[in-house]
């Protein structure tokens, strides 16, 4: 867990330090404060995504073997496995927000802090959904690599976590607005310092619906899982 | 100490008065327009040491997968205790323990804690499950090392307790693919004899496959050969040297399957287990 913090912390202080003046300059306000709600995602997203593609690993040479093979519902062992990763991922999150105070960042309203939580939690499941979703019909860590590069990374940098979708093109604000992660991010920066761009109740709306369609995609397709 | 003290609280249904516990019909399974087994038919008698025998690509583990579930056929029947595994996945898989080619267990846990998740998973209530496991680990000699991680564990030591927690919840039929790969003469010793005595003293069933020829000759009570995905050849090892005209069992596979080296491409599965190994996995 702890080698897992060194990226966005890197990012934080990177990206939080090396933008923050041109962002004031440029009238955006405390950049950090802005960044930080990205990189709780930022988190988020890496660790849930990670612990859904173990899978390919565990279902071969883990432990996941063992359960495929035991009178227990393949809905159950999903359900389960998503919601530890799940988490995991979720408390990865709340380290990275504890650390952020570390860098000056407070949050605007602490009575919104179990909403904000609740948002981590929503992107935790719907992307550990997703990791297993995948994972259950690949059957190579080669396959990892190309997750990483085509869906993790498009999906981080493209969704508001960096920088603001307001003003920005139609085809970035389109694929951002298509972006689940959009709205997680949306989500924990409204709860955490106040600035919106979607709304909140449009972020918790679409995150939920999202997260529920997926769980369903994703147990549907553990439960085919055929080594 | 004996493995019938704690194997005789078992169930009263049981595959015990009957004569056959496997049976298959007919099994075929095809993927993408290949063949991997086709049309195979063979039987294993309850209380017999089975070996499933065949090269690489034969159809062998496509064959044992869908004993135990993990496959379905394309088309053909099977019967394992008494179960479809089609029809009744969950019976089926209480019938069975199972112990893969690869390691199945959990390195994080300890060697206890992975006795007693399959106990849970298999629904065995907490006080038969505790005394279960002190009786298994004492068998397979890993009682005082319970409480240690399973991944400071040695490929042998990992091998005897995936056997012994296969067996948690007390199945009449137990499957080993390839039990003895990798390890050292001492520990094939140990599992061949820890197995014997499951075969002698509780009467259960063992379903194995190995290219290590010359155990299966030494521990066999019936074997079968598949090739091409069809059976070629059942029989007890007498009856297939017999066959061959040959002295060993190793001698009669090659005579059956012939010398030609078989090609494969890896597959995904083999791919991770040649990185697994270069990182230090057994």
């Amino acid at each position: 867990m702890v080698g897992s913090l060194g990226q966005p912390l890197l990012f934080l202080v990177a990206l939080g330090f090396g933008f923050g003046p041109i962002y004031q300059r440029a009238g955006g306000g405390n950049y950090i404060e802005f960044l930080v709600p990205g990189i709780i995602a930022m988190g988020v997203l890496f660790t849930a995504m990670f612990s859904g593609i173990e899978i390919i690993w565990d279902k071969q040479f883990g432990f996941l073997k063992e359960t495929l093979v035991a009178p227990v519902s393949r809905i159950e062992i999903m359900m389960g496995r998503t919601l530890g990763g799940a988490t995991v991922a979720t408390l990865q999150g709340v380290v990275v927000f504890i650390i952020s105070f570390a860098i000056g960042f407070r949050p605007t309203n602490w009575m919104l802090l179990p909403l904000a939580v609740v948002f981590m939690l929503l992107t935790a499941l719907f992307f550990t959904a997703l990791g297993t979703a995948i994972a259950s019909i690949l059957d190579d860590m080669q396959g990892f690599q190309l997750i990483m590069n085509f869906i993790v990374m498009p999906t981080f940098f493209l969704s508001g976590a960096l920088f603001p979708l307001a003003g920005l093109p139609s085809y970035i604000s389109d694929i951002a607005a298509l972006n689940p992660l959009s709205y997680g991010v949306d989500g924990l920066r409204g709860t955490l310092t106040s600035v919106l761009h979607f709304g909140l109740g449009t972020d918790l709306f679409i995150l939920s619906i999202a997260t529920f369609i997926l769980l369903a995609i994703g147990s549907y397709l553990f439960s085919r899982i055929e080594i | 100490m004996t493995v019938s003290k704690f194997l005789m609280d078992r169930p009263k249904k049981s595959q015990q008065n009957e004569q056959t516990i496997i049976t298959v019909s007919g099994l075929t399974k095809k993927f993408n327009g290949f063949t991997a087994v086709d049309n195979v038919s063979f039987e294993v008698k309850t209380g017999a040491i089975f070996a499933f025998l065949g090269p690489n690509g034969a159809g062998k583990s496509t064959t044992i997968k869908m004993l135990t579930t993990l496959l379905q056929p394309t088309s053909g029947l099977m019967k394992v205790a008494g179960f479809d595994p089609v029809k009744d996945p969950d019976k089926a898989r209480r019938s069975f323990g199972i112990v893969f080619q690869d390691q199945s267990l959990d390195d994080e846990l300890t060697a206890y804690e992975n006795m007693e998740l399959h106990g849970v998973l298999y629904h065995v209530p907490k006080d038969l499950r505790n005394e279960r496991i002190r009786h298994l680990l004492e068998f397979i000699e890993l009682w005082d090392r319970r409480g240690d991680l399973v991944k400071h564990f040695s490929g042998g030591m990992k091998r005897r307790l995936e056997i012994a927690r296969g067996l948690i919840h007390h199945p009449e039929l137990l499957f080993l693919d390839e039990p003895t790969l990798g390890l050292d003469p001492q520990t094939r010793n140990h599992i061949w004899s820890y197995v014997g005595r499951l075969n002698t003293e509780e009467k259960m069933t063992i379903f194995f496959t190995t290219h290590y020829m010359e155990e299966a000759d030494r521990v066999a009570h019936t074997a079968a050969i598949i090739d091409n995905g069809k059976i070629v050849a059942r029989g007890t090892p007498e009856d297939l040297k017999r066959q061959t005209k040959t002295t060993s069992l190793e001698d009669s596979f090659l005579a059956l399957t012939g010398k030609t080296i078989r090609e494969e491409e890896s597959t995904g599965a083999d791919r991770m287990r040649m990185r697994r190994k270069a990182w230090g996995g057994r």
